[in-house]
């Protein structure tokens, strides 16, 4: 048997305090995860207690860590990397290709056809969509509102069966390549698309009936984890996270890529309603709003979508891109998705780094839990809406 | 919004030459070359001087360059008020790759150079938690340096894949 030599944790704990009851009080610390369910994953908390109270919260990451940056550099091929971008954030995994295939569009000066950009829109949208509703149905799940979470599911799934149709996959779906997408949509994609808009606006207010403006979930998530909007910029929050603390920031307005300059649609901001500005209801109101955003531009895009267009531009199979390098975001729904790109001459990427919306957000926590409760903690990481993959990548 | 070069200018002025260098000519946009040692200074004046004012560190990475013998760190600074981006490079040599910390002007930073001395063993001097982030405390190598070596056992574990 193999004998280790395992350091247990450093912990420096304030002295006993006198109660005046002749008993004593002294912090403690905790544990939270990273089988705890309302971690989201494997996330782990290590909580500094002063009875109910946290003093500091100190998040230990990367139990999934498989480095994703790692395996790029290996790919001697930069399409095999699109697999390898949809297991980061695996709920969103559209946006994380289209992230990529503009950032490797870009720096290699390839021009993608209309079909292909209305496409990639409006399948980011949808995945938008599909991944707001998980955030919202399990962030109403860690705060023990159950129901919620089946209505939101059988939304998800309309969303996953589009992708189903199109691309074989209901997760990972390989479907944006670099020039293109793998191939076209089914012919009724227009309809498919337009009969699931219609039938999901009314359930945005089922869903605020139900959970949005329920007293008992008000009074979870209202004034608890403020996060002040120049916080939330110096720590580089963004993304629903971040517009929930009243900043208007959004990189499909204030840094377009792709045509997302054709679409009226509003940056949906947190107003401070049910209590403070910049708290988890706020966090999680903008998420609702934003899918109804969301359904304005498909319905945009549907009817501005060009029936004619071949899907893949002509590119080499072996894509060779000049020497340089590029740093290229997008807006995922969880925040800025960045990729950094360098390539040489070769086939092989010298250096793919993502900039993970999770990664940045969580860095966050623990300036916004000091003063919560522990109970409040499950509201605050429920409310950022982390995705473990990606946060270890 | 000012351009690559305009940048240069302010911070050659302020800063002195030899300090930077600016690459141009690249497919995607130029960066600016810093001293390793100056990077703090020129950061907090970054974030703080009326007319640049970036508030938003997008991305910082490390980068191993093995023909060069040399580990670089790159950083994309983006400001909110006035829509303007830079690069800023910051090369060091690789058996002594230290460079101050820019933690204490944007609080990205923490993590980011905490995963940049995990994955490339760059060291942040200043650093409040310079511990590795991602991969565990007793993790031997940096993974992402292009010489890495797998260590073949950890903790009595067989580490292949």
């Amino acid at each position: 048997m193999t004998k280790v030599n395992q350091k247990g944790p450093e912990v420096t704990l304030s002295p006993p305090v006198d109660a005046g009851n002749g008993l004593k009080t002294q912090e403690m610390v905790v544990n939270m995860g990273p089988q705890h369910p309302s971690t989201h994953g494997v996330l782990r908390m290590e909580l500094t207690l002063n009875g109910e109270i946290v003093t500091k919260a100190v998040p230990h990451i990367g139990y999934l860590h498989r480095c994703f940056e790692k395996h790029c550099e290996a790919m001697n091929d930069y399409n095999k990397v699109v697999p390898y971008v949809d297991r980061m954030d695996y709920v969103a995994a559209m946006n994380n290709e289209v992230g990529y295939a503009i950032a490797m569009e870009r720096l290699m000066d390839i021009k993608v056809n209309d079909r292909v950009e209305y496409i990639r829109v409006i399948m980011s949208e949808l995945q938008r969509i599909a991944s707001h509703l998980l955030a919202l149905g399990t962030f109403g799940l860690d705060i023990g509102a159950f129901t919620p979470f089946l209505y939101c599911f059988i939304e998800r799934e309309k969303v996953l069966d589009i992708f189903e149709k199109a691309s074989g996959a209901r997760l990972l779906y390989n479907y944006i390549w670099i020039g293109g997408l793998m191939n076209d949509v089914p012919a009724d994609f227009k309809t498919d698309t337009a009969a699931f808009v219609k039938s999901f606006r009314p359930k945005i207010k089922e869903l605020n009936d139900l959970l949005s403006h329920n007293k008992i979930f008000i009074d979870r998530t209202a004034n608890v984890g403020v996060l002040p909007g120049k916080v939330a910029i110096n720590y580089g929050v963004s993304g629903p996270s971040l517009r929930g603390s009243g900043v208007e920031w959004d990189l499909r307005k204030d840094d377009p890529y792709s045509i997302y300059d054709r679409f009226e649609f509003d940056v949906i901001v947190g107003k401070g309603e049910m209590g403070t500005l910049g708290d988890c209801w706020d966090r999680y109101i903008v998420r609702v709003w934003e899918m109804e955003e969301s359904l304005k531009i498909i319905e945009q895009a549907l009817d501005q979508m060009p029936d004619e267009g071949d899907v893949q531009e002509a590119i080499p199979k072996k894509i060779r891109p000049p020497a340089g390098e590029i740093y290229c975001r997008t807006e995922t729904p969880r925040g800025e998705l960045g990729y950094y790109i360098i390539t040489d001459k070769s086939t092989t990427p010298f250096r793919v780094k993502a900039r993970a919306p999770s990664f940045v957000n969580l860095s966050v926590l623990p300036a916004i839990s000091v003063g919560a409760m522990v109970a409040d903690m499950v509201a605050i990481i429920g409310s950022i809406d982390i995705v473990l993959g990606e946060v270890d990548r | 919004m000012k351009t690559a070069e305009e940048l240069y200018r302010i911070l050659t002025d302020k800063f002195g030459e030899g300090v930077f260098e600016l690459k141009q000519d690249q497919p995607v946009g130029p960066w600016i070359i810093v001293k390793a040692e100056k990077i703090r200074d020129v950061a907090k004046f970054l974030r703080d001087e009326p007319g640049l004012r970036f508030d938003s560190l997008m991305c910082l990475s490390g980068v191993h360059y093995p023909k060069e013998n040399t580990l670089g760190v790159t950083y994309h600074l983006f400001s909110t008020s006035e829509k303007h981006k830079l690069t800023l490079k910051a090369q060091m040599p690789e058996d002594d790759a230290h460079l101050p910390t820019v933690e204490q002007v944007w609080k990205t930073a923490d993590w980011h150079e905490r995963e940049a001395y995990d994955m490339f063993g760059i060291r942040f001097d200043g650093h409040p938690d310079h511990r590795r982030i991602l991969c565990p405390d007793d993790w031997e190598g940096y993974p992402l340096r292009k010489d890495y070596q797998v260590q073949e056992v950890y903790r009595g574990m067989k580490v292949e894949y």
